[in-house]
C-alpha cells in the first residue's frame, strides 16, 4: 500500500513535471524515479483514476488543457507549433506568469517528496508524519492541476478556431494525440466525456470491429448486455463531430485524415523526425489495460441515447457514425440503377448497387431478394406468395389479382415510407428470412381454407412486416402510384 | 338389348364392307356417309323404331362398347338418335388429326379425358378453343407428345378448365417457367407429369407448388433445371403428395427431409439421383409412416443407409434397389423389421450367399422377388430364399448366370403358385430343368425363357400351363416344330409369343399356333427363316393380332401379307425388314385394310413410291423406317412425306437428306415430324443364325 501511494505521488510529480519541463535543470536532476519506474506502467490505471476524478467536472475543456500542457514545452513537443502559430492571438504574458507560478509550486512539492524519499529509508516507522506529508502533496498537486486547467481554458477559443474548425470527434482526436504524447511522456490524458469509471478494466478487452450495419450493432448489444450497466464508460459525441469527414489532423498543416496511418504517412513530409521507425510505428496502447468504452447517440429520444429508458449503447465509433447517419440523417445516396433505394451510408449504397438489377428474385407480393434461397424461404413461409417471373408478360397478364393486392400494400407503405426511423430495409428483409430451416420448415399457421385467409394474410403481412416494398421492374407504374398515394396521404 | 347388339353387329359388317374413310377413329359430324343423310332427306313416313329406345338404354349399350373405337363408330352410324347418344356418351377422346378439331369439339361437349398424344403440333389457339368448348367438363389432358404451344395456351386451359385434375406435359423440352406459372393457376390439379422438361427451373416449379396445392402425383423425371430449392418448396407446399418421382434430378440430401416427412407419401422414386449420397439416405430415419413403395438407385447404399430406411419407412411394401453394390448379411438382415414387405427388386447388385440366406430368413411373406442381372446368386442362397417364401408369385432371375438345375428344382417345388417367371440367359440350367417348370407351376401366366437350353420336351411340359399368356422362347436353338405344336395345343389363352431366331421352326409349328391360340396379339418371328406365306395365312385367323415381326423372313411374299391384312385389321406394329419379296402389291391392301397401323419398318423390301404413298395416307401411322428401298425415288419419298400427315418419326438413310429439298424438311419438321438420319451399311444377306449366335457370344465375353 505504501509503495503504491508513493508511486502515485511520484507519478503525479512526473505528471506535473511535464508542465514545467521548460526548466532544464529539473530534468537534469536525478529524481528517484527508479523506485517506481518498473511498476509505473503496471499501475497506470491508478493515475488514470486520479486524473479522471480531478477532471470530471471539466469535460469539454480537458482537451485544451492537454494542449496547453503540451504547448508549454518549447521544442520538446511538436504541438507547441500550433500554439505558436502567428494566427493565434494568445495572451503570452499572463500565460508565462501562470506558468512560473506553477513552477514554484511544483518546486515546493518536489522538495517535500524529496524529503520523504530521503526519510523513508531511515524512518519508515513514522506513518503519521508520512500521511500528513502525503496529504500535503496531494492537495498541492490538486491546486496545481486546477491552475493548469484554468490557464489552458484561456487557450480554448484559439484552438477551436485553429484546429477544431472541421469538428473532428474529440475522442479520436484525443486518442491520436494520446498516442503521440505517450511516446514522449508517460502521462495519461483525460478522456473526453467521462461519465462513469471503473476499476476492474483489465477483465475485458475492447474489441474494435469495423461495424458496417445496424444489424451488427444489435449483435454488439447482446455483448454489452453482459456488461453491468455502469461497468463501462459512456461517451457521447456531438452531431458535428460524428458527421466530420476526418478524424485525424496534421498538427503542422491541419490537413485531415480518416486513418491515423495515413496521417503518419503524411507526417513524413514534414521532416526527418517523423521518419523514424518509432514515429511511424503504430501507437500501441498495450501497456495500458484498455478502458471499456461505449457510445451514446446525441439524438434525444433515440434508443441509443443515454437518456432513453432502454438505453442500448453503441459499441464503436464507427457504429456511432453509421447509426447516426442511417437513423437520423437524410438518405442522400440514391441507387443509380433502380432510383428507388436510398441510403445515408455510402457503403450501404455500394452494397446495394452490387446486387441491384442483377439476380432479382421476385415474389408475387413485390418483395425482391438478392438470393434465390431467400426468396424460396420467403415463399415457403408465407401463404399465397409465389415466385414471380419478373419480365414475363404472361405472368402479369394472369396475375392481375396480385397487382391489385399490391396496391393495398403500396398505399400503406407510402404512408410510412418517409419515417426517418426506417433503418436499412435490406437488412430487415434478409434478417427476417435468414433462417436455415426456414425454407423447409412447414408452417403451423397454414389455414385450412386458404383462399379466404390468403388475402387476409397478404394484406396484414403487407401492413405489418413490409414497411418498404421493392417494386418489380416489370411494373413501373407501381412506382409512380406509390409516390402519388403517399403524396395524397400527406395532404390529407 | 340383345337385339340392338345384333343390329349393331350388322351395321358393323356393312361398315366393314364400305371403304373406310381414314381420318379419325370417331365419326366426323360432317362429311358422313349415307345413313344420316338418308334420314334427313327421305320422306319416310314410318317413324324410326330406334328412336323409341331411351337414352339410358343406349348408354348402357355404349358402356359395353367402351373398349373398341370402331364399334362405337359403327354404333353412331345406325341412326340419328344413336349418333346423338354416342356424342353425349363419349368421355374420352383421342383425336388423330387436328384439322377436324373444331367439328369434333362442337360434337362432343362432355369430354372429360382428352388425349392429344397423336397430335404432334398443337398451337395455343387449339388449346384455347378446347378450353372454351369442353372446359368445364375436362378432367384430364395429355400433351405428352405435343409441342409448339406456349404459356398462353396453358393459361387459357388453366383458366377455363376449373375441374382439370390431370395434365401430362412430358417431353416438352421447351416448357418455360412462364408455362409452369400458367399451370400453377390450375388450382385443382392432382396429377402432373413433367418428365423431360429440362428448361423448367425452380421458379416455375415454385409457381406450381404454390398454385396446385392439391397435387397428389408429381413426376419430375429428368427435370435437370431443378434444384433443392424448388423441390423443397414442393414438399413444403403440396402436402397431399402421394406419388413423387424425382428420378434423374439433382436432388440432394438437403431437401430430402422435407420430402420424407410428407404425410401421405406412398411412392417415392429416386432412380439415378447422383447427388444423393449415403448421408441423404440416412434422412429416411426421420420416418415416413405412409411410404409404401421406394424405388431407389444408389450405388453407395450401405448398412447404415438401409437400416435408416428400414427404421423410418415401416410400412414399406415394395423396395426396389438398383445398382446397390454389395448386398451383405447385415443389409439383408435389417429388412427383417419390414413386416409388410411384399416386393424386393435388386437390380444389378452383387449378392453374397450369406446375404441371400439372411434375406430369406428375414423376409417370409414376399410375393415378388427380382434378382435381375445380379451377380453372386448361388443355388444355395436362392434355394433358401424361395423355400422361405412359398407364396412367391413373381420371380425374376434374368441373367443370374451362376444358378443351375438345383435352383430351378427348389423354385418349382416351393413356389407352386408362381405366375411369372423370367429367367432369360440362365446358361447353366440344363434342358431337363424346364420339364419341372411345366409340371409344378400350372398357374404360370408369363414365362421368359429366352436364350436357354430349352428343347421340345421342355416345351411339351410347359404346355401344361393352360393359363399361359406370355411365352418368350427366342434364341432357344433347340426348339423345333414339335414343341411349338404342343404349345399351340396346350395354351389357348396365349397372347404373346416370342420366337426370335428359332431356326428349327417351320410353317407346321406356326399353323398349330394359328389354330390353337386365337387370342394371340403379339408374335415375333424375326429371323425364323423357314417361315413362308402358309404360316401367315394361318396366323391371319388370330383377329386380335396387333404386332407382327417378320424381320428377315425372306420367304414371305405378298400373298402372306395380304392374308394378314385381310384377317388382322388390328395390326398396329409391323416389321417386314428384309422381306425382299414384298412389293406394292402386298402393301397397298395392307394400307387400305389396316387403318390402325402405327409403326412400320420397310427396309430392304421391294416397296416403291406407290406403296409408300398408300402407307403414308394411313392416318394412324406415326413412325416409318425406310432404309434401302430400291424402288424409292426422292420425288416419291417427298410426296409420301407430304401426305404423311400424322408423321411423328421417320428414319431415313442419310443419303436422302441431300436429295430432299431443305424446305420440305423444314416444313415437315414444323409439322411435328422428327427425322432420324442414319448412315447404315447395306447388308443384303440375312445373317446366318449360327454366325449371329457366335458373334453375340463373342460380344458378351468381351463385355
Amino acid at each position: 500500500m505504501q509503495s503504491s501511494k508513493l508511486l502515485r505521488r511520484s507519478k503525479a510529480r512526473n505528471f506535473g513535471m511535464n508542465f514545467s519541463s521548460e526548466s532544464a535543470e529539473m530534468e537534469q536532476k536525478s529524481w528517484p524515479f527508479e523506485i517506481s519506474a518498473s511498476s509505473c506502467s503496471a499501475d497506470n490505471s491508478s493515475i488514470h483514476l486520479n486524473a479522471n476524478e480531478l477532471f470530471a467536472q471539466m469535460r469539454s475543456k480537458s482537451i485544451n488543457f492537454n494542449f496547453e500542457a503540451q504547448g508549454s514545452q518549447p521544442g520538446t513537443c511538436p504541438i507547441n507549433q500550433i500554439v505558436k502559430d502567428p494566427n493565434v492571438n494568445l495572451d503570452v504574458k499572463s500565460m508565462l506568469n501562470n506558468l512560473s507560478f506553477l513552477e514554484q509550486k511544483i518546486h515546493n512539492i518536489q522538495g517535500i517528496i524529496h524529503s520523504i524519499a530521503s526519510q523513508k529509508s531511515i524512518t519508515s516507522s513514522l506513518p503519521n508524519e508520512f500521511a500528513v506529508r502525503q496529504q500535503l502533496v496531494t492537495s498541492d498537486l490538486a491546486s496545481i492541476i486546477v491552475d493548469l486547467i484554468s490557464t489552458a481554458g484561456s487557450l480554448l477559443p484559439t484552438i477551436k478556431n485553429n484546429l477544431l474548425s472541421s469538428n473532428p470527434p474529440p475522442n479520436q482526436f484525443c486518442s491520436s494525440l494520446d498516442s503521440l504524447t505517450n511516446m514522449e511522456a508517460d502521462a495519461p490524458l483525460p478522456k473526453h466525456e467521462l461519465m462513469k469509471t471503473q476499476d476492474d478494466r483489465s477483465e475485458m478487452n475492447e474489441n474494435v470491429h469495423i461495424e458496417d450495419h445496424d444489424m451488427k450493432e444489435s449483435e454488439d448489444l447482446a455483448e454489452v448486455d453482459n456488461l453491468l450497466s455502469g461497468s463501462y464508460e459512456v461517451l457521447q459525441l456531438e452531431k458535428e463531430e460524428i458527421l466530420a469527414p476526418h478524424t485525424h489532423f496534421c498538427r503542422i498543416c491541419g490537413k485531415g485524415f480518416k486513418r491515423d496511418a495515413n496521417l503518419r504517412m503524411h507526417m513524413r513530409g514534414h521532416g526527418d523526425e517523423y521518419k523514424t521507425p518509432a514515429a511511424l510505428a503504430k501507437p500501441s496502447n498495450s501497456s495500458e489495460p484498455p478502458l471499456i468504452k461505449r457510445y451514446s447517440c446525441p439524438f434525444v429520444g433515440c434508443k441509443r441515447n443515454k437518456e432513453h429508458k432502454g438505453f442500448q449503447p453503441l459499441k464503436t465509433l464507427l457504429c456511432v457514425k453509421n447509426h447516426y447517419k442511417r437513423s437520423h440523417c437524410d438518405k442522400s445516396y440514391i441507387c443509380s440503377k433502380c432510383h428507388l433505394k436510398k441510403f445515408s451510408v455510402l457503403a450501404d449504397l455500394k452494397t446495394h448497387e452490387k446486387h441491384c438489377g442483377r439476380d432479382k428474385w421476385l415474389c408475387s407480393c413485390g418483395t425482391t431478394f438478392s438470393r434465390k434461397d431467400k426468396l424460396f424461404g420467403h415463399v415457403a413461409l408465407f401463404q399465397g406468395h409465389s415466385p414471380a417471373l419478373p419480365t414475363d408478360e404472361g405472368y402479369a397478364l394472369g396475375s392481375s389479382g396480385h397487382v391489385n393486392d399490391n396496391d393495398v400494400g403500396v398505399r400503406i407503405d407510402g404512408n410510412g415510407y418517409d419515417s426517418s426511423t426506417n433503418s436499412s430495409n435490406d437488412d430487415k428483409d434478409t434478417k427476417l428470412f435468414d433462417d436455415d430451416h426456414g425454407y423447409l420448415s412447414t408452417l403451423s399457421f397454414e389455414p385450412y381454407d386458404y383462399e379466404i385467409s390468403d388475402e387476409f394474410m397478404k394484406t396484414t403481412f403487407d401492413l405489418t412486416e413490409y414497411s418498404s416494398i421493392m417494386y418489380p421492374s416489370g411494373l413501373p407504374d407501381l412506382g409512380l402510384k406509390k409516390g402519388d398515394t403517399s403524396g395524397s396521404i400527406c395532404m390529407l | 338389348m340383345g337385339k340392338s347388339i345384333t343390329l349393331h353387329n350388322r351395321t358393323r359388317i356393312s361398315e366393314a364392307l364400305e371403304t373406310q374413310v381414314p381420318g379419325v377413329v370417331f365419326t366426323k359430324p360432317s362429311g358422313d356417309p349415307c345413313p344420316l343423310k338418308k334420314h334427313r332427306f327421305s320422306e319416310d313416313p314410318k317413324p324410326n323404331l330406334f328412336d323409341a329406345l331411351s337414352e339410358e338404354l343406349l348408354f348402357l349399350i355404349l358402356d359395353h362398347l367402351d373398349s373398341d373405337d370402331l364399334d362405337k363408330k359403327s354404333f353412331s352410324l345406325v341412326c340419328r338418335s344413336f349418333y346423338a347418344a354416342e356424342s353425349r356418351h363419349r368421355r374420352t377422346l383421342r383425336p388423330l388429326r387436328l384439322d377436324l378439331m373444331p367439328a369434333v369439339l362442337s360434337r362432343y361437349l362432355s369430354i372429360s379425358h382428352l388425349d392429344l398424344s397423336y397430335c404432334p403440333r398443337i398451337s395455343d389457339g387449339v388449346l384455347a378453343s378446347i378450353a372454351t368448348a369442353v372446359g368445364p367438363s375436362l378432367l384430364s389432358i395429355d400433351l405428352s407428345r405435343s409441342r409448339s404451344f406456349s404459356h398462353f395456351g396453358l393459361g387459357s386451359l388453366a383458366a377455363s378448365c376449373m375441374s382439370l385434375v390431370e395434365i401430362n406435359l412430358s417431353n416438352m423440352n421447351d416448357l418455360s417457367d412462364a408455362s409452369a406459372a400458367a399451370i400453377g393457376r390450375a388450382r385443382n390439379l392432382e396429377k402432373l407429369w413433367l418428365t423431360n422438361c429440362k428448361l423448367l427451373t425452380d421458379m416455375g416449379i415454385g409457381c406450381i407448388a404454390v398454385g396446385c396445392r392439391k397435387l397428389k402425383l408429381l413426376c419430375l423425371k429428368f427435370c435437370l433445371g431443378l434444384t433443392d430449392l424448388g423441390i423443397g418448396l414442393v414438399a413444403v407446399k403440396c402436402r397431399e403428395i402421394r406419388n413423387l418421382d424425382l428420378s434423374h434430378t439433382t436432388v440432394t440430401k438437403k431437401c430430402l427431409p422435407a420430402i420424407i416427412q410428407l404425410p401421405y407419401l406412398e411412392k417415392l422414386t429416386l432412380v439415378n439421383c447422383h447427388y444423393l449420397d449415403e448421408e441423404g439416405l440416412v434422412n429416411f430415419k426421420l420416418g415416413s409412416k405412409s411410404l409404401e413403395v421406394l424405388d431407389i438407385n444408389c450405388p453407395y447404399v450401405s448398412d447404415d443407409a438401409l437400416s435408416s430406411i428400414v427404421k423410418g419407412a415401416v410400412n414399406l411394401r415394395q423396395l426396389i434397389l438398383a445398382h446397390c453394390g454389395l448386398v451383405t448379411y447385415c443389409l439383408a438382415n435389417s429388412l427383417q423389421r419390414l413386416a409388410k414387405l411384399e416386393t424386393i427388386k435388386l437390380e444389378c447388385c452383387h449378392l453374397t450367399t450369406p446375404g441371400l440366406l439372411a434375406l430369406g430368413s428375414s423376409c417370409n411373406s414376399l410375393k415378388e422377388l427380382g434378382l435381375r442381372k445380379c451377380s453372386g446368386v448361388t443355388d444355395e442362397g436362392l434355394s433358401f430364399v424361395v423355400s422361405k417364401n412359398k407364396g412367391l408369385t413373381k420371380l425374376d432371375i434374368t441373367r443370374c448366370r451362376t444358378i443351375t438345375d438345383i435352383s430351378i428344382a427348389s423354385i418349382t417345388s416351393s413356389c407352386t403358385s408362381l405366375m411369372s417367371l423370367r429367367m432369360e440367359s440362365c446358361v447353366l440350367v440344363s434342358k431337363q430343368a424346364f420339364r419341372m417348370i411345366g409340371e409344378h407351376c400350372p398357374l404360370l401366366e408369363e414365362l421368359d425363357l429366352t436364350d436357354n437350353h430349352l428343347d421340345d420336351q421342355g416345351l411339351k411340359s410347359i404346355s401344361n400351363c393352360r393359363k399361359l399368356l406370355i411365352l418368350k422362347i427366342g434364341l432357344c436353338m433347340n426348339v423345333n416344330d414339335e414343341g411349338i405344336i404342343q404349345i399351340g395345343r396346350g395354351c389357348p389363352m396365349l397372347q404373346e409369343l416370342d420366337l426370335y431366331r428359332s431356326i428349327g421352326l417351320t410353317d407346321t409349328g406356326i399353323i398349330a399356333i394359328g389354330q390353337g391360340c386365337p387370342m394371340l396379339q403379339t408374335i415375333n418371328l424375326a429371323y425364323c427363316t423357314e417361315i413362308t406365306d402358309n404360316a401367315l395365312r394361318s396366323l391371319s385367323k388370330c383377329s386380335k393380332l396387333n404386332t407382327l415381326e417378320l424381320r428377315g423372313c425372306f420367304r414371305v411374299s405378298n400373298y402372306g401379307l395380304v392374308a394378314i391384312a385381310l384377317g388382322c385389321k388390328e395390326i398396329v406394329k409391323l416389321d417386314i425388314k428384309k422381306c425382299y419379296d414384298i412389293t406394292d402389291v402386298g402393301i397397298v391392301p395392307l394400307a387400305h385394310l389396316c387403318s390402325r397401323l402405327r409403326q412400320i419398318n420397310l427396309s430392304y423390301s421391294s416397296v416403291s413410291d406407290f406403296g409408300l404413298l398408300a402407307l403414308a395416307s394411313i392416318s394412324c401411322l406415326r413412325s416409318m423406317t425406310i432404309f434401302f428401298l430400291s424402288g424409292l425415288t426422292p420425288n416419291g419419298l417427298a410426296t409420301a412425306l407430304l401426305t404423311f400427315g400424322g408423321s411423328k418419326k421417320v428414319k431415313l438413310h442419310i443419303s436422302f437428306k441431300s436429295l430432299l429439298s431443305q424446305k420440305l424438311i423444314t416444313h415437315l419438321e414444323e409439322r411435328g415430324c422428327i427425322f432420324q438420319w442414319r448412315d447404315k451399311r447395306f447388308q443384303a444377306e440375312v445373317d446366318d443364325n449360327e454366325v449371329w449366335k457366335q458373334r453375340s457370344q463373342d460380344l458378351m465375353t468381351f463385355v
